[in-house]
């Protein structure tokens, strides 16, 4: 059988920033009642990252868990483990109701890199993105120009931003486009990139 | 003449000059020059004609409010119509052409509408083409669009790029004057983070120009302190070239930046739309000065007043050699003395004040500047350029007393502040009496959500106009704002600016103030619209008192400047004319954004290939590149068909339907919706949902059910998969995927919160390939890995399992009446599990299909497809579907408005097969007539064509529509007039053409 490719295969672009398309992300809908104790233990357990506050995500490399609504995870491990961590988790869930299901080839998920990061980002998402307002450790659901999307910070120059896969192309083209390396904009950071 | 003079000229460069060209003819300025400053540096005093008597008009003013100089600006991809001089920065190779002439500038064939002005008076195409009525389609409406309208349309596709920025701040300071630099430092060093827009390149707004000092030193020397303070602090962001564009609801303001307006060879995006949240906004917006109106203040040459020094002490440019200056205020007494010591002959001042002004008279006096108080002009002479002025009392009707040769004049009829961005989210303004003027009302600001203000004007946009005033005004404003919102403001020296004692102005709507009818005849008020005096007196005299209705009527501020020169001076002589005071008459109202902003920021960053979002299957790039006619459905793009070379679309739609028939087709049926359901009440929840029973299916097994709204209508239908016990996947149709998904979500969060079923969207985590055909079996067969025979995977049921090694989800489910499977592999192997197919299949005789081939399989078999056979109108029952409601259920969303009388009328059209006589294809939506006519005059219906296609199976023309007692009436022939004359007839069938009965399905 052959391997399973991501929407742009790994695709690139270096301007004011670093855009990347990660490849292959493990990634689970988890939905159920937040506080009860199967719940968390199902997220907690494949992704071996400790549960996120509301609009929060505790994502380390491929696994963690993110803050999606009051009822709903988005468990994050790598690719190849998403079937078996399905299988877990509702075995873990046991008669708890709940639903766990494999997204991962649903999404495609964007690296965006560098100082500018918060300004490329800002021309597109309606977001308050000062260094005081989004951070990591914080996760965010939004609308990335025309679509919807979710993105949080690996650290204070990296973003991971998640979209839907059938708009990889455009939200590529979209994060070069803001990134084109005559428009820095200078607002969130001094330096153009 | 106007001429460049060797000194002044604080923003520009001799050592750089530039070339541009006006109207084809190649002109030099210099660096820093605005193409005003650099065509006047020309003496091109001439730069446009006026809307609508096409008269000659000149640069008015120096700033955003110009009203004449409008031009085209630049060429192909980058031409832009309508953009004012006096804002557009010079740069080398700018070319520049004047507008609303023909044929020439110089030689105006238009100009007769001027000769025959008392013929064009308020109200004119109102009163004139009002009859007869069946000519205004035809004749006056072409003729009058052909001659309106300023500037040309750009003919070629923009060649630049914009984008957005959304920014959130706790302070927006809009201005970047004395007043804006003041109220944001103020406000930055609470610690606020602090946003500051100004609209030209440079800090400082006119006080520069206009002078005075601050704590002692120039006031130049205070706006470069305080701009590098501001600089450095971390919390502060300046921009220039931004202009506030308009300020709305909660806090929102727009600001328009433009990058590369002033050097188009920049890389990067031409203009970046700000979309700014501020807890609170300065508005540091300045004032403009108004004209006065005297018999030819439009005549090139005549100039505002603080334009006039503008471009002798910005620009070194000197409008006029010998100039006239009238005022009814101080402040034109700066432009006397700048024009003095820039060696300009000052002729007169004619001070409309019988006691004349204070500090700054007595220094033009000393000067030797000849001064006449309680004089006025009465009327200016020339035509493309001023001669001279005819003087005259102030109080009186305008009976000459001398003439005086000039070549420029400068007027001053007072200031009003920019008051818009205050007004433009319902900030109130009061008349100040003092200085005739209106100003913000403190008492009525725009509120937030909070009820609290959460605009705070500042300096002269709060009508202060001396600069002590103001800098103590902007400091109060900057410190209430960060007050306001939780910061504390320290308690610091603010700053004492000084500068001339002034006499009160005094107010002068009309000059001289009795002037005769032939004198306010060519007084104007709205240069860009040629809205004079006589036309707002004419407008009061036929019964207009409303000032909206005045607007209107005479078209007094409804140019691209939006009257910012004229209505102040207009709703005064309104008033007048109509003996209420101004405050009661009112103010029109302010509308963003302030000046106009390209249509590229608005649409930022969308144009080209990301215009809109392409949603795109794993298998979209192999579509493209085996000659996929493109369909649009959402945002999906579908093959309607794979176009072979040689062939034609339709050639293509036949082969594919034939040989899906007779061998082995496939579908790329990845964008039908797939949503999973799952919980201990899903079953409830899908009955409930669906006409259906769709509870009692058993795991393994399909059911295709409809979806209607609570109105009874249908929304949607598709094939329901049980998967486990408690789990459902409902497919949807490929539009309603996420409509379905909402609509689920709605019912179950907001009315039956209490049922225990989550749903999740996963449409796209599956590729889903149709193989449909008599050989469609054949082909997974030879893949490989588990059982697809009849027994084993019947019609109607589903199974997981592996095909060549594939994890696959196999559905025996048919939209075409063939033997066919639809496929779910992840979507990160769909592609290679569809060439896998078509490798592997080609023994068979595959060969992919489109929707269009879809559609015609679906309409032999009598299947009816959303958005065709329904239009939001239709109910199952109206479809013959009868059979997919369930009787047994005591509800279902829809089930009570289905049984409403309008609803089981049996006179609702119902669904039939037609077919036409002769074989051909009926028109799509294509009415049947009834006999008579309606009150309109138009034939009766009884029927129409929902879906109509040319068959190859049955090789002739087989559509469906909804007919008057359709199902009664087979064997009936309908007539349906086509578009062209002819007449189309069909005889009523059965709407299942092909297999009637589900033989070649179920094998």
């Amino acid at each position: 059988m052959s391997d399973a490719v991501s929407a742009l295969k790994g695709a690139s672009f270096d301007g004011l920033v670093r855009v990347e398309e990660c490849g292959l992300q493990g990634m689970i809908t988890l939905r159920g009642d937040l506080s009860n104790r199967a719940v968390a233990k199902a997220a907690t357990s494949v992704s071996g990252q400790k549960m996120p506050g509301q609009n929060r995500a505790n994502v380390a490399g491929e696994s963690g868990i993110c803050w999606m609504s009051p009822d709903e995870l988005l468990v994050l491990v790598p690719y190849s483990e998403a079937g078996a961590a399905v299988e877990k988790m509702t075995a873990t869930l046991g008669k708890v109701h709940s639903l766990a299901v494999n997204v991962s080839d649903a999404r495609a998920v964007f690296r965006l890199s560098g100082p500018a990061a918060r300004d490329v980002l800002a021309k597109l998402c309606p977001v308050d993105l000062s260094p005081e307002a989004f951070g990591p450790g914080q996760f965010r659901r939004t609308r990335l120009a025309q679509v919807p999307a979710a993105f949080w910070m690996d650290d204070a120059e990296t973003f991971r931003i998640v979209c839907f896969r059938s708009v990889a192309q455009y939200v590529f083209d979209l994060l070069k486009a803001a990134a084109h390396p005559a428009a820095a904009v200078g607002y969130h950071t001094s330096v153009g990139g | 003449m106007s001429a460049r003079i060797a000194t002044q000229g604080r923003l520009i460069d001799r050592s750089k000059p530039i070339t541009f060209t006006f109207n084809g003819k190649r002109l030099h300025g210099l660096q820093g020059d605005t193409l005003a400053s650099a065509l006047l540096a020309n003496d091109q005093m001439l730069v446009g004609r006026s809307y609508k008597y096409h008269r000659p008009r000149g640069i008015l003013a120096s700033g955003a409010e110009e009203p004449n100089a409008l031009m085209g600006l630049g060429e192909g991809g980058k031409f832009e119509p309508n953009q004012r001089a006096t804002t557009t920065e010079l740069y080398d190779g700018l070319t520049a052409r004047s507008q609303n002439h023909w044929p020439s500038l110089e030689f105006d064939v238009g100009q007769v509408n001027a000769a025959l002005s008392r013929f064009f008076p308020a109200g004119f195409y109102y009163k004139t083409f009002m009859w007869p009525k069946s000519f205004w389609e035809k004749v006056y409406e072409p003729v009058i669009r052909q001659a309106a309208g300023l500037g040309a349309v750009p003919k070629e596709r923009d060649a630049d790029t914009y984008e957005y920025f959304y920014a959130f701040t706790d302070i927006l300071v809009i201005g970047g004057g004395v007043a804006g630099l003041q109220a944001a430092k103020a406000a930055a060093q609470t610690g606020a983070k602090v946003l500051v827009l100004e609209q030209t390149p440079h800090w400082g707004g006119r006080a520069p120009v206009d002078g005075g000092t601050v704590d002692g030193e120039p006031v130049e020397a205070f706006v470069e302190r305080t701009v590098a303070e501001l600089s450095a602090m971390e919390n502060v962001t300046l921009r220039t070239r931004a202009m506030g564009a308009g300020v709305y609801d909660h806090g929102y303001a727009l600001g328009y930046e433009r990058l590369t307006d002033h050097a188009p060879l920049l890389a990067g995006p031409r203009h970046r739309l700000w979309r700014i949240r501020a807890k609170r906004i300065i508005t540091a917006t300045g004032a403009i000065e108004r004209t006065l109106s005297f018999a030819g203040n439009d005549i090139p040459g005549v100039m505002l007043a603080s334009a006039m020094r503008d471009y002798v002490v910005n620009y070194g440019v000197a409008p006029g050699q010998r100039v006239v200056i009238a005022t009814n205020n101080d402040d034109a007494y700066r432009t006397a003395i700048a024009l003095k010591q820039a060696g300009i002959e000052v002729l007169r001042v004619l001070d409309a004040r019988n006691s004349g002004g204070g500090d700054l008279m007595r220094q033009a006096h000393e000067m030797g500047i000849r001064i006449d108080c309680g004089r006025a002009i009465a009327r200016v002479k020339g035509a493309k350029r001023v001669t001279g002025v005819s003087v005259c009392a102030h109080d009186g009707e305008g009976g000459a007393l001398e003439e005086v040769a000039c070549d420029a004049v400068a007027m001053s009829g007072g200031w009003s502040p920019v008051v818009h961005l205050w007004s433009h989210c319902g900030g109130k303004l009061i008349w100040d009496e003092t200085q005739a003027h209106f100003r913000p009302d403190p008492n009525r600001p725009p509120t937030g959500a909070d009820g609290e203000g959460f605009v705070v004007p500042a300096g002269a946009a709060n009508g202060e106009l001396m600069l002590d005033a103001v800098l103590s005004d902007a400091d109060a404003a900057g410190k209430l704002a960060a007050k306001a919102i939780g910061f504390k403001p320290k308690r610091g020296k603010v700053p004492q600016g000084a500068g001339p004692e002034e006499a009160p102005m005094m107010p002068v709507w009309l000059m001289p103030a009795r002037a005769t009818t032939a004198l306010r005849n060519k007084a104007f008020l709205d240069y860009q619209n040629d809205v004079k005096v006589s036309d707002v007196q004419l407008a009061a005299q036929e019964g207009y008192e409303s000032v909206e209705h005045t607007k209107r009527y005479t078209t007094l501020g409804m140019a691209t400047d939006q009257g910012k020169i004229a209505n102040i001076n207009g709703l005064a002589i309104l008033a007048d004319s109509l003996n209420a005071p101004i405050p009661q008459v009112g103010t029109t109202t302010f509308r963003p954004p302030y000046t106009p902003i390209s249509m590229g920021a608005i649409a930022g960053e969308a144009r080209g290939e990301i215009f809109q979002p392409l949603r795109r299957t794993p298998m979209h790039d192999w579509h493209d590149e085996n000659g996929a006619d493109w369909e649009p459905v959402g945002h999906w793009r579908r093959p309607y068909a794979y176009v072979r070379p040689g062939e034609s679309v339709h050639d293509a739609v036949m082969r594919e339907v034939k040989n899906t028939r007779e061998k082995l087709g496939l579908l790329d049926a990845s964008t039908l919706g797939k949503l999973i359901v799952k919980g201990r009440d899903a079953g409830k929840f899908l009955d409930m949902l669906y006409t259906n029973m769709m509870s009692t299916l058993k795991p393994g097994k399909c059911r295709y059910g409809l979806m209607c709204s609570e109105n009874g209508f249908l929304i949607d239908d598709g094939v329901v998969a049980r998967i486990d016990e408690d789990t459902f996947l409902c497919h949807t149709t490929t539009g309603g995927a996420d409509r379905i998904h909402a609509h689920m979500e709605e019912w179950l969060q907001c009315e039956w919160w209490d049922w225990q079923v989550y749903v999740a969207n996963v449409t796209e985590q599956f590729a889903q390939i149709a193989v449909v055909g008599p050989n469609a079996r054949k082909l997974l067969e030879k893949l490989g890995g588990m059982d697809v025979s009849k027994d084993a995977l019947p019609f109607m049921e589903w199974r997981d399992g592996q095909l060549a090694g594939f994890d696959v989800r196999v559905y025996r489910i048919s939209f075409s009446g063939e033997l066919s499977y639809e496929i779910a592999v992840p979507a990160c192997r769909g592609r290679a599990f569809w060439d896998l197919l078509l490798k592997e299949g080609a023994e068979f005789g595959v060969m992919p299909y489109g929707t269009e081939a879809l559609h015609i399989m679906r309409a032999e078999k009598g299947f009816i497809m959303i958005g065709d056979e329904t239009d939001g109108t239709v109910i199952p029952q109206d479809l013959g579907l009868h059979w997919a409601i369930s009787k047994k259920k005591d509800d279902y969303l829809g089930k009570r408005a289905q049984q409403r009388s309008h609803m089981t009328d049996p006179n609702r059209w119902k669904l039939v097969g037609l077919e036409t006589l002769d074989g051909s294809v009926l028109p799509d939506g294509a009415y049947a007539v009834a006999e008579g006519v309606n009150e309109n005059g138009q034939r009766n219906v009884q029927g129409r064509v929902t879906s109509t296609y040319f068959s190859p199976t049955l090789g002739r023309g087989i559509a469906m529509g909804l007919v008057l007692h359709g199902p009664d009436r087979m064997g009936e022939v309908l007539e349906f007039p086509g578009t062209d004359g002819k007449a189309f007839k069909a005889k009523i069938v059965s709407p299942v053409f092909y297999d009637k009965d589900g033989e070649k399905q179920n094998v």
